[in-house]
């Protein structure tokens, strides 16, 4: 069976396989890959990410379910990621079990996966996970990550529109909320709305927030966000190019105020589109995917060229402090001459 | 790169109370590096049929304590065989009678496991299973 005409049919089982072929970084899953990427780039891909428990699969689950109510709605699929144990390799992926609302419509394709030898909280595969959901037609694609570490750069790397969630105890200290899951931030959410230490979160958000954008700003849609903008001045209304992420409360296992986040996922969508965001994103994504496949094969290229005996004397002299790792690069990559 | 790796779905069918012997078995398979998509309370067969087909799993372990396997059993095996997905394997753990544990394996369950029944022996009754059967049809 050809893996990669069958998701363009709406296999669920093709698509099911090629994404475990894909993770497994095997050639069948690469080929049906290749087939696949002119079919790539129609979906928005949304990150959801930050501290563990905050309430991202929640709200994932209730954001899913909105999208799904729209009109039209729009098929949505789910990548939920989770570390692997650095010991065992093994990984319990739970995320799951906050999305059992989604269970028995066709127009929802949830996949769970573990982080694997990855360092940050996005396995090496999750951006060819996506790629192959969004060929197969899921028109949102929703990223589930524990912030932490790299995984934030690569969650912003890889969507189009990243959410934070924060969640009230966790975000009053300063201190708990590092300073780069705000600057990757397109929207704050601070969700358990319901707990107490609500205004305490927000206060803290918003102060970072401004720490974070200090130069005059306004919303790309002033009237409605004028409450979020902190340094309003009608003079800048001519530059109105910058996006300030806004805040929103929610209560993920009620549903409360998702209809109006889903409400800013859209804004930002536009925002993007009339600024040429959304253009600058996709390069970006393609540009360091394709740099860092460079990067692999040109290592590659060259370890062949390199006697292993010369490798490990170089490798050896390093050890030794006879040379510095600088050199030691000269000499591997350029026979000596720096 | 290329890595192969387990995947087992671990689901709680039915309507009786706790998961924590589904919690002890998912946390023996994720230290024998294993993945395990953890689903949770009250999935009925299609809700575990649906997960098993999404996560492409090798495996599927399901902990029964209400007594109502020989009903959710046979639901959940032809779901997955009419989703294509008759290679996957099925475990069973829980409060099963004796009796009933040859009828299980007969239907094409690959394993029966009661209270007290060592992890270990479900952790490479699992592998033995998936491994085996991934050799012959490769
Ligand atoms: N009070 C309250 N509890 C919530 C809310 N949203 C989620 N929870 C609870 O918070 C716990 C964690 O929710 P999850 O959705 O699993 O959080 P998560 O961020 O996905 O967790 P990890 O994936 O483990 O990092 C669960 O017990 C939820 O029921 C909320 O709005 N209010
Ligand atoms: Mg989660």
């Amino acid at each position: 069976m050809d893996l990669a005409h069958a998701v363009l049919e709406g296999n669920r089982l093709a698509l099911a396989r090629l994404l475990t072929q894909v993770e497994n970084g095997t050639v069948q899953g690469r080929q049906a890959l290749e087939a696949l990427f002119p079919h790539t780039g129609r979906a928005h891909l949304i990150g959801v990410t930050g501290p563990p428990g905050t309430g991202k699969s929640s709200l994932v689950n209730q954001l899913a379910l909105q999208i799904r109510r729209s009109d039209p709605p729009r098929k949505v699929a789910i990548v939920a990621v989770d570390p692997s144990s650095p010991f065992t390799g093994g990984a319990i992926l739970g995320d799951r079990v906050r999305m059992r609302d989604l269970s028995g419509d066709p127009g929802v394709f949830i996949r769970s996966m573990a982080s694997r030898g990855s360092l940050g909280g996005l396995a090496h595969a999750t951006s060819s996970v996506v790629q192959a959901l969004d060929a197969a037609g899921f028109q949102v694609i929703l990223i589930e990550t524990v912030g932490a570490g790299q995984a934030e750069v690569d969650i912003a790397r890889l969507a189009h529109t990243v959410l934070v969630v924060e969640a009230p105890g966790l975000g009053d200290d300063i201190q708990a909320i590092k300073a780069g899951i705000l600057e990757i931030a397109d929207i704050l959410v601070i969700n358990k709305a319901d707990l107490s230490g609500v205004e305490a979160t927000e206060r803290a958000l918003l102060s970072m927030l401004q720490l974070a954008h200090p130069a005059p700003r306004i919303f790309a849609n002033q009237r409605e966000h004028h409450h979020l903008a902190w340094d309003e001045n009608p003079k800048d209304l001519e530059s109105v190019e910058t996006w300030i992420p806004p805040v929103q409360r929610t209560v993920a296992v009620e549903g409360d105020g998702v209809t109006e986040l889903a409400g800013l996922i859209a804004q930002h969508v536009a925002y993007l589109q009339k600024t040429g965001g959304w253009e600058q994103r996709e390069q970006a994504r393609l540009q360091s995917e394709l740099d860092e496949l460079l990067r692999q094969a040109l290592v590659r290229r060259w370890r062949d060229t390199v006697p292993e005996a010369h490798y490990t004397q170089v490798l050896q002299r390093l050890l030794d402090r006879q040379i510095s790792p600088w050199q030691a690069v000269a000499e591997l990559v350029n026979g000596g001459e720096a | 790169m290329a890595e192969r790796k387990i995947r087992v779905l671990v689901a709680k069918p039915g309507l009786d109370g706790h998961d924590r012997g589904a919690k002890v078995v998912a946390r023996a398979l994720r230290d024998a590096g294993m993945e395990v998509i953890y689903t949770g309370l009250r999935q009925t067969p299609e809700m575990i049929a649906e997960s098993a087909l999404q996560e492409d799993v090798d495996a599927v372990g399901l902990s029964i304590l209400s007594g109502a396997h020989m009903a959710l059993v046979p639901r959940v095996l032809d779901l997955l065989r009419a989703n294509g997905q008759e290679n996957v394997r099925i475990f069973i753990g829980g409060i099963i009678p004796d009796e009933d544990t040859p009828r299980l394996l007969e239907m094409g369950v690959s394993g029966v496991y009661g209270p007290g029944t060592p992890t270990d022996t479900i952790v490479n009754d699992i592998r033995r299973s998936v491994l085996g059967s991934a050799e012959i049809s490769e």
